[in-house]
């Protein structure tokens, strides 16, 4: 450990070098501030960085303790301002922390500011966002994935620990696999969603970006557990994920849907993600092809949900209670119009008409209904995998990261790249993305383990298995920007 | 399925959203193109399947009725683009 920068470090190699005396607290805090500022000029991952100082009083206790991060700008922050990367909610602070930020603190942990984000979390590719686009740090000329890009692309970089995203069709794993780290969506329920600002309720669920799966299950071990003021937050808990971690795959099965690796995937992802099930096969599990026809199906069905409930929620926004208000406004009404198309982006716009539609007079029953039709054939086809298989594995993404500005040229092209992570969100199961290799032009590529609903504990094992047997996750971007120093 | 700027103007009005008039024709044609897309749905038989609006059965939720302090006004309204001591402020809605 002597040798190795504290940035390269894992959450709990810092962690522990912390409780053991190692490092001390401020020296800690001196080397993220130091990368944040070597960083955030050219990957812009940060909306608000915060002056934090060490807390005072006695140090908490736990894995974890004194450990830098930070939080997605969708997540409510006593008195930090959270925008939701939108002009709609500039200077915002909110009269409260949400329930993930509370039990943080309550952990000791260091939060270091506000993630950038594709604006109000609808986007693929974190360039949506009022304040400038995120650049993935092992290529400046290509985005970080999104929407959580800049809580990926922050940790990737070295310049905290660990973050906290949101994951409403991918937004954790997609951009977690762009940028070389490790990715989690909980089961829905597991983490409370009190104070996320919500974009679609049925699917949002917090959780952890970080450098390993191990990590991911610290974070989680924090965070989860039902919360009365979120009334879809579950009841009970899986366990203690952190100790339950043995690498242990042996007899594990693993079912590889056969439709996540047909056409559209590009040939490097399809190689580096078999080569994972090759990883966990050569550990003891029991691999196997089968066939999960649903596949044509999950995209439209995320999105007419997705939109349906975007405008239904985006409706809070209207220059009254909170954030920004147009002027020049004539009565209430003109006020109202002018705020939302003024402080709205244009994909938030595209969401808000596209939800508006599916919900309306005469056309409900063609697209809203038959979606929620949708999604119970989706989630019975997910279950009836998970009576043959503990565990499935396909591709995060069908490629890696793209250029900047390639994306927003083409909403539909965009949607559709959601392909592996969205179906996940409509049946409420947890995955985890991993690194699993590099493309020709030294791209990350990652892979998505997805378990049953609650089995988290089993998808983050085989994860640990999986970062047992190869070190893509201690890989960093080996340039200024990246982690290398 | 055809999306006309006059189904964009109808849903931009419900939305409260007023597009400007160079947005209008570029925003029918893309809405057309996803909503096209999605009737992909069609040839999916859901003959007799109920509607899932909730993955895990939700009930109601109770929890106990206590009495705790509400959010002081002050930190509420401070966010508020217009506000006095008590109150939210908006133009004039009633005559």
């Amino acid at each position: 450990m002597k040798n190795t920068p504290l940035c390269a470090l894992t959450a709990l190699e810092l962690g522990a070098a912390l409780h053991g005396g190692e490092v001390s607290p401020a020296d800690v805090l001196e080397a993220a501030r130091e990368r944040i500022r070597a960083c955030q000029p050219e990957n812009n991952a940060f909306i608000t960085v915060t002056a934090n100082s060490v807390p005072a009083g006695e140090p908490a206790d736990g894995p974890l303790a004194g450990v830098p991060m930070a939080l997605k700008d969708n997540i409510c922050t006593r008195g930090v301002m959270t925008s939701c990367a939108s002009k709609m909610l500039g200077g915002f602070q909110p009269p409260y922390d949400a329930t993930v930020a509370e039990k943080l603190t309550r952990a000791g942990a260091v939060c270091l500011g506000k993630l950038n984000m594709d604006e109000f979390a609808m986007g693929s590719t974190s360039e949506t966002s009022f304040y400038g686009a995120v650049k993935n740090p092992w290529d400046l000329t290509r985005a970080p994935g999104g929407s959580s890009g800049g809580a990926a692309a922050a940790v990737a970089a070295g310049e905290i620990w660990y973050a906290i995203g949101s994951d409403t069709g991918g937004s954790i794993r997609q951009p977690a696999s762009y940028c070389g780290v490790t990715g989690m969506k909980p089961t829905y329920g597991t983490v409370s969603r009190y104070g996320l600002i919500a974009y679609a309720s049925s699917l949002d669920q917090m959780g952890p970006i970080a450098r390993s799966a191990a990590d991911c299950a610290a974070v989680l071990d924090l965070i989860q557990g039902k919360d009365p003021r979120d009334g879809t937050s579950l009841e009970g808990s899986y366990g203690t994920l952190l100790r339950s971690l043995t690498g242990e795959v042996g007899g594990l099965k693993i079912g590889l849907p056969a439709q996540c690796f047909g056409d559209g995937l590009d040939p490097e992802v399809r190689r580096a993600v078999l080569a994972a099930a090759d990883a966990l096969r050569s550990r003891g599990a029991v691999v196997e092809e089968f066939s999960l026809p649903v596949m044509d199906y999950v995209v439209p069905t995320y999105y007419i949900i997705a939109c349906a409930e975007a405008s239904s929620n985006l409706s809070r926004f209207d220059g009254v209670k909170y954030g920004w208000r147009a002027e020049g406004y004539e009565d209430l009404t003109d006020l109202y119009h002018r705020t939302r198309t003024e402080g709205f982006g244009e994909e938030v716009k595209r969401r808000i008409l596209l939800g508006t539609f599916v919900l309306s007079t005469g056309y409900y029953d063609a697209y809203y209904k038959k979606a929620l039709q949708a999604k119970a054939v989706i989630r019975k086809a997910y279950d009836e995998a998970f009576q043959k298989y503990d565990v499935l594995l396909t591709p995060v993404a069908p490629s890696t990261a793209p250029k900047l500005g390639e994306s927003l040229s083409d909403p539909l092209k965009m949607y559709l790249s959601d392909i592996y992570t969205v179906p996940l969100n409509l049946a409420g199961l947890p995955g985890i993305s991993v690194p699993c290799g590099f493309d020709s032009q030294g791209l990350p590529i990652g892979a998505q383990l997805i378990g049953p609903a609650l089995g988290d504990g089993v998808i983050l094992n085989a994860a640990h298995a999986f970062q047992l047997e190869t070190d893509f996750h201690r890989q960093t971007p080996a340039r200024k920007g990246g982690a290398a120093v | 399925m055809k999306i006309t700027e006059e189904m964009v103007d109808y849903i931009s009005v419900l939305s409260r959203l007023r597009l400007p008039e160079e947005e209008r024709g570029a925003m029918a044609a893309e809405l057309e193109r996803i909503v096209s897309y999605m009737d992909v749905l069609e040839s999916l038989d859901t003959t007799g399947v109920e509607p899932l609006s909730h993955v895990f059965p939700v009930k109601n939720v109770m929890r106990p009725d206590r009495v705790v302090p509400s959010w002081p006004r002050a930190d509420l309204l401070w966010n508020a683009p217009g506000h006095d001591d008590e109150a939210f402020l908006v133009p004039k809605a009633v005559e």
